[in-house]
């Protein structure tokens, strides 16, 4: 498989305006295991003749981690650079894989002059499925046995509960829900840039909390939207050695692997 | 004028000044918060109020806790309006005024009273149940240690009072009607305690049962005056506080932390981008940043503190507190109210040597400049505390008064890092990151490299 993306300084040159940004974010770009993500909802988009294209070089990180770490100089000074670029392009509807950028963009960044579009992927996913831009054929997943993991900033903190609920309705799996689910949903521990410091003593790690309760659904795949919610479920599956019997896959991922019946 | 009226005067009277100096305590330190004007959407607040704290919309996520909370709230609106009886008989020296003026009326609000009050005793004998014999996960976290407990078992016990006190009264009153109909008007039938009238006060004569109406009367009215005056010390202030508290609370998406225009505008200097002046008000050169005390956090994290009526919903959500670490949102709340009212006990003592010898203008602005007891928050909320957070936003998202425990957490935070450079020291390096390479990671690899390789 080949696949050109473009970066928004590439499209403007060719004098294309695409109809939506990606914002892959440091996770999607530089982390292994996100970067897949990156790449299979990249496909989708492709496949689904959305014309799309990302910052590339010009994206910096959105600066969530160091606000909520208590660092508003350093969140600023990336916001405000990355507002500069993204109204450079006259950038109107951004779409991400990362709940974490998604909440900045979306509901910190026009207070600091930058005011876009910006939705989820699987809010952008549904909508394609929706205007049947996107068709998918369950084959791959049909009858499995998944759950879901809501993360903190799509769900508790942004009220997104049904479009990833509806992509895996699409896909035909057996949707178990856990106990602590939607608005109850339990942290895997990565927020508030917890991912980027030693956790303060406990009697567990919270991913441990996480991924015992997923295995005690018995199921075969935990569906996850987030890259931080991935790393840590998969190392939570990792410390019980579960690692083989629990897949850990973004949605978006799933639906790459089902049939989907191309518009090109 | 009876004894009995010159008595009631006297408590109502007493009560009411006393209770006018504590409230207004507590007042005064709720606003030694920093000012923060709160009146936007004022239909979405309204309904608000309607919803979360009049309907105790959110206390029902949890059924069986919400549905005999609901008998005690139920009982206690409708109680007050045997309380203004009470108070008008009390001062005019009257009995039972409304059952003449309301006829029917009465009969059926008394009977209702009564069912509620019952149904209330049997949720008290419920939650004393939870919280000493089944022990409830947050009803035994170590923060509830000593007073909070038994703060809690205390509202209990009163409210066992009160309604002993009314069944008590209602009782006596329902065989003195029969006997003495001229001192007794007739209230009709009340199930309840004339069942109970019936079963216990049968044998009691004439004058007992007056003494004993009268003491029932009694116990009921100097359990309310009681009330009145111990709830400012009270976890149970939640009963006034969390109508405004739902009103002020939080309506911008829950995601958006505060801006801090401040640091914004010299970020927006640095790059020469043009700073609206509409967006920089009255900021001043300080470099104070975050919150280290109580004057740091706005009037409405104070207002949360004191709404806080430490049932533990956060705790008992909260992913660090689940998994053995120190933080508890509810604890923060409790430290933030128990610093409040530290800093209000010595301000109000007139001793000057908390502010510098300066003199006081009641100003949140000059106790936050002058203020010093070699005391802040720190010394109440550890490092470990607030470092343990993932901001997940469940504690906010449990809260059945829309207190929110995040936002202190958050300012303390900012405290750290940008007033004393201090904070975990693992995030140096990705804040170094941040700064140097627009990544939360230090890489070598270009940002885009990951599209050549599809």
């Amino acid at each position: 498989m080949s696949l050109k993306v473009n970066t928004m300084a590439e499209a403007t040159a060719e004098g294309i305006k695409p109809e939506v940004l990606f914002w892959v974010g440091c996770a999607g770009s530089y982390d292994a295991r996100a970067q897949k993500v990156t790449k299979a909802f990249a496909s989708i988009l492709e496949k689904c003749g959305v014309s799309f294209a990302i910052l590339g070089n010009e994206e910096q990180c959105t600066g969530d981690p160091a606000r909520r770490a208590g660092n508003e100089f350093v969140f600023q000074m990336l916001a405000i650079q990355n507002i500069q670029t993204l109204n450079m392009y006259e950038v109107k509807n951004i779409v991400t894989a990362c709940p974490h950028c998604f909440n900045t963009l979306k509901n910190e960044y026009p207070a600091l002059g930058g005011h876009y579009d910006v939705v989820h992927h699987t809010t952008f996913l549904q909508s394609l499925l929706d205007s049947g831009r996107l068709t998918i054929e369950g084959g791959a997943w049909k009858g499995k046995k998944i759950t879901y993991h809501d993360s903190c900033y799509l769900g508790r903190v942004n009220d997104v509960y049904e479009a990833p609920r509806k992509l895996l309705e699409s896909l035909e799996v057996e949707l178990l829900e856990m106990k602590r689910c939607k608005t109850k949903g339990l942290c895997c521990g990565a927020g508030g840039a917890q991912m980027f410091k030693e956790d303060e003593p406990g009697d567990k790690r919270i991913n441990i909390e996480r991924a015992e309760e997923i295995v005690g659904m018995q199921v075969e795949t935990v569906a996850a939207n987030c890259p931080f919610c991935l790393t840590m479920l998969s190392d939570g599956m990792k410390a019980q050695d579960k690692q083989d019997d629990v897949m850990v896959y973004d949605i978006s991922e799933m639906i790459l692997q089902s049939n989907i019946i191309s518009k090109q | 004028m009876g004894i009995q009226q010159v008595l009631f005067l006297l408590v109502l009277s007493v009560t009411a000044y006393l209770a006018y100096r504590h409230y207004h305590r507590v007042y005064k330190n709720i606003f030694l918060g920093k000012p923060k004007t709160i009146n936007d959407r004022p239909s979405e607040r309204w309904k608000n109020v309607l919803l979360v704290a009049f309907g105790q919309k959110k206390m029902f996520k949890n059924m069986i806790p919400a549905v005999f909370h609901l008998f005690i709230y139920i009982a206690f609106l409708f109680t007050q309006v045997e309380l203004i009886e009470i108070i008008i008989d009390g001062i005019f020296g009257q009995h039972r005024i409304f059952s003449g003026v309301l006829g029917g009326w009465y009969t059926l609000l008394i009977n209702l009273i009564e069912i509620l009050s019952f149904l209330a005793l049997v949720a008290t004998f419920i939650f004393l149940y939870r919280r000493n014999l089944l022990k409830i996960p947050r009803f035994v976290k170590s923060e509830l240690n000593g007073w909070p407990r038994l703060d809690a078992n205390i509202i209990l016990f009163g409210e066992i009072l009160l309604v002993t006190g009314i069944f008590t009264m209602n009782g006596a009153d329902g065989l003195l009607q029969k006997l003495d109909p001229g001192h007794y008007p007739d209230t009709g039938v009340l199930f309840l305690s004339n069942a109970f009238g019936e079963m216990f006060l049968t044998n009691m004569t004439q004058d007992s049962l007056m003494t004993l109406e009268r003491a029932g009367w009694w116990l009921h009215f100097l359990v309310v005056c009681g009330f009145i005056l111990y709830l400012p010390f009270s976890k149970h202030f939640h009963i006034f506080l969390a109508f405004p508290n739902v009103y002020f609370a939080k309506l911008r998406p829950r995601g958006e932390m505060e801006n801090m225009p401040a640091i914004m505008n010299e970020v927006k200097n640095m790059f020469g981008l043009p700073v609206e002046a509409e967006n920089n008000p009255d900021v001043e050169p300080n470099l104070d940043f975050g919150a280290k005390d109580i004057f740091d956090l706005s009037w409405k994290n104070i207002l949360d503190a004191y709404s806080c009526t430490e049932c533990g919903r956060c705790t008992a959500v909260c992913p660090a507190n689940l998994t053995g670490k120190k933080l508890s949102p509810r604890k923060i709340l409790m430290d933030i109210r128990d610093r409040a009212t530290e800093v209000g006990k010595n301000i109000d003592s007139g001793d000057l040597t908390f502010f510098n010898g300066e003199k006081p203008d009641g100003t949140s602005d000059f106790y936050k400049k002058h203020y010093q007891d070699g005391k802040n928050l720190f010394d109440y909320i550890s490092r470990e505390e607030i470092h343990a957070c993932t901001t997940c936003n469940a504690c906010v998202e449990a809260c059945p008064v829309l207190i929110d425990p995040l936002e202190p957490i958050l300012e303390l935070r900012r405290y750290e890092i940008l007033s004393e450079s201090a904070g975990p020291p693992d995030w140096v390096p990705m804040f170094t990151a941040m700064e140097n390479g627009g990544s939360v990671w230090q890489m070598s690899d270009e940002r885009e490299k990951w599209r050549t390789e599809i």
